[in-house]
């Protein structure tokens, strides 16, 4: 190594000592730490942005009318670079040198579900703002979710395309899931059960992973058996360019899928294959609601956007944890759980909040239909009896 | 028939991407014995550099061939250069390391390609549209129409663009005094030294000529599939280099091979074995580890005895 090489060496290790002494150092003071942990950046980065920015929307509120239990609360966040393996060493990090009394997140299951036990086992009560698949809360009494389970979002699409006119009568459809995703592969199983229940089939079982840019193969076998809809219960990073190959192909039947649809990005890489498809979702933003429309006006005067599913459910999870640290009285972990466990009728944005017994939000689901570029609401569905655990 | 018909278009249209990466991972092997795992995302960054161009500096509203040849020519340009900094800054002060320093720093700037791009002030972490350069596309995507099979427009450019270049290589390998020089570092690379060839110059050249075919790639996936993030070059980074393994790796004509082989591969794979969309990545990675065990020069390969 030549000696400028050597001075460039120095340099940067110098550098980096200086970081890592320069860290520690930041504010520690009597505040109530709660962590989250989210995908701010990797494929699913507008998940864990959108989702982050709610929580912060929400500590924001919280901390000007006076915080929890006399002090403000703080928010540690943590990148999981949108991998459940990262999402291990995130919580980790959190629980052990971050100390925090309550952990939110993720939104992808498989992610939820990778730090879930680590949450459990350090008694952590763990708030997930939008994993769906029942799995999650499933890990132990002291992980939570803040939405409805894939159980009722699968069957209420499938009940929907069936009895609803998507144009002709639906009953045969094509599925195009992401096999590395267990979300996705959830969503699968719930929708082809509606669907054979309700007396209808499945023509055609394709997957894809994620990453994947080339879905064309799968697309031309889903033509050849010619279903009326397809069932795409895929993330936004895949599903536009899902919609743009099907109409390369001159396949018109609508595509539907479920929450993981919900992100601009959808739009903008889908464009005009996207409208006239369908999706579900926790909350629509031209939902005729005050509580939406507070919540919508306070997000576009701090971010100038309009805010996705991810943000309301970031905002209401965020806002759930302080009102169950308040209700414990304590920072202790097994009193938050009990705290969280008890939520009845919490006024969240996205709509009103009751804990069932197996720690799942009861929530109502909306249908919304994408037409001009934009997802427009088409229905609500209310949650029947709650389902299985 | 109509559905083996479409599949073979499907496969060729991602094959020919395979192939413009697979060119550039074989030629730095074949003066190097690198294996520059940095490639597929210098193929991001050509994709990236298309984007921005398309619709920050150029603001192109409509979409036109003079645009798109713009922004391809820009797209290559950028590539090109970053191909030969990245030699000049990361590879030729290891030079004369074992070669696994080499292959450990080829992941490293791969990883700051990918992570550094994902920064907010780089490109951020976000998928972004990439936007329709070829008019007409937007109304008929399809050229046309066979039965049910479809032929793309997109697919078609795909193809013809790819051809193009490779004749384009074709000559500069063959006929200049450029590519004699390359072929004679790929040869011997001592022996080209000491016949007065300047190798730090072709090594560069390599480099530059491999990217701008990444770059070539990069603008033509984003027209295919207009979603580009700063991982894209991850997956097919590693296709392409099973692509240049499966074809004899060094050798051009064979991973262009290769290239088009693993597309149609892919496709038909996902057609004809029941639950194949499962198992599209695996073959490919099944394909490298037979081409491994079986004939390790691959198929246009020849066998040489390696000089240790």
């Amino acid at each position: 190594m030549t000696k400028f090489a050597a001075m460039i060496w120095r340099f940067l290790l110098f550098l980096l000592g200086v970081g890592l002494l320069a860290f520690p150092l930041g504010a520690r003071g009597d505040d109530i730490v709660i962590g989250e942990y989210g995908s701010l950046t990797g494929g699913t980065a507008t998940f864990g942005t959108s989702t982050d920015e709610g929580v912060r929307l929400a500590m924001d509120q919280i901390n000007a009318a006076g915080g929890v239990l006399g002090q403000p609360l703080r928010v540690v966040v943590e990148d999981d670079q949108s991998k459940p393996e990262a999402a291990v060493t995130a919580v980790q990090k959190l629980i052990s040198e971050d100390h925090v009394v309550a952990v939110i997140g993720e939104v992808a299951s498989s992610r939820s579900l990778a730090a879930a036990p680590i949450c459990q086992r350090n008694h952590i009560p763990m708030l997930s703002p939008s994993s769906t698949n029942p799995k999650v809360t499933q890990v132990g009494n002291f992980i939570f979710r803040a939405c409805f389970i894939d159980p009722f979002q699968g069957a209420a699409m499938a009940n929907f395309a069936m009895k609803n006119d998507l144009g002709p009568k639906a009953t045969k459809f094509a599925i195009l899931y992401d096999v590395k995703n267990d979300y996705s592969v959830g969503l699968r199983q719930f929708f082809t059960e509606t669907v054979k229940a309700n007396g209808g089939q499945i023509v055609a079982d394709e997957s894809y992973g994620e990453g994947d840019i080339d879905f064309k193969a799968q697309l031309t076998n889903i033509e050849k058996a010619s279903p009326d809809a397809i069932y795409v219960p895929g993330y936004y990073t895949e599903v536009g360019l899902i919609c743009r190959q099907a109409r390369d192909l001159g396949i018109t039947v609508p595509l539907m899928g479920g929450d993981g649809w919900d992100s601009d990005k959808t739009f903008e890489i889908g464009r005009d294959a996207v409208n006239g498809c369908f999706f579900t979702n926790h909350y629509s933003p031209d939902e005729d609601s005050p509580r939406v429309k507070d919540f919508v006006a306070k997000f576009q005067a701090k971010y100038s956007a309009v805010p996705d599913a991810m943000a309301i459910l970031g905002y209401d999870a965020m806002g759930m944890m302080a009102d169950a640290i308040k209700r414990a009285g304590s920072t202790d972990g097994r009193a938050i759980r009990d705290a969280l466990a008890h939520t009845q009728n919490y006024p969240g944005a996205s709509g009103e909040i009751t804990m069932d017994r197996h720690r799942n939000a009861e929530k109502p689901i909306v249908i919304l239909k994408i037409e001009n570029d934009h997802p427009h609401f088409v229905a609500t569905v209310q949650p029947t009896a709650s389902a299985a655990p | 028939m109509q559905q083996f018909l479409q599949q073979l278009i499907n496969g060729l249209s991602i094959g020919a991407i395979y192939a413009l990466i697979a060119v550039g991972y074989t030629m730095v092997y074949g003066v190097l014995r690198l294996i520059n795992f940095a490639h597929g995302d210098v193929y991001m960054i050509g994709a990236m550099t298309g984007f921005y161009a398309a619709t920050r500096w150029f603001h192109l509203a409509q979409p036109t061939w003079l645009g798109f040849f713009f922004v391809l020519i820009c797209s290559m340009l950028v590539c090109g250069c970053l191909g030969f900094f990245i030699e000049m800054f990361a590879y030729r002060p290891l030079r004369n390391q074992p070669r696994i320093v080499s292959l450990i720093t080829a992941i490293a700037v791969s990883m700051l390609l990918e992570f550094g791009g994902q920064a907010k002030w780089m490109f951020g972490p976000d998928p972004k549209p990439f936007p329709d350069l070829i008019p007409g596309v937007e109304l008929h995507p399809d050229l046309l129409h066979m039965g049910d099979v479809v032929i793309g427009k997109v697919d078609t450019l795909i193809f013809a663009v790819t051809i193009a270049m490779m004749f384009a290589l074709r000559y500069i390998v063959r006929e200049t005094k450029m590519g004699l020089a390359l072929r004679a570092v790929s040869y011997r690379f001592d022996t080209a030294s000491l016949m007065g060839v300047n190798v730090n110059r072709v090594i560069s050249f390599t480099f530059v000529l491999g990217s701008v075919m990444a770059a070539t790639a990069g603008v033509l996936v984003g027209l295919r599939s207009p979603k580009v993030d700063p991982l894209m070059g991850l997956l097919p980074g590693l296709k392409a280099f099973i692509a240049a393994v499966l074809g004899g790796i060094g050798n051009i004509g064979g991973a262009v091979a290769g290239g088009l082989l693993l597309g149609i591969t892919e496709a038909m794979v996902v057609s004809y074995v029941p639950r194949g969309s499962q198992y599209r990545d695996g073959v490919a990675f099944l394909v490298l580890i037979a081409i491994l065990v079986v004939k390790p020069s691959g198929l246009f390969g020849r066998a040489a005895i390696d000089k240790v």
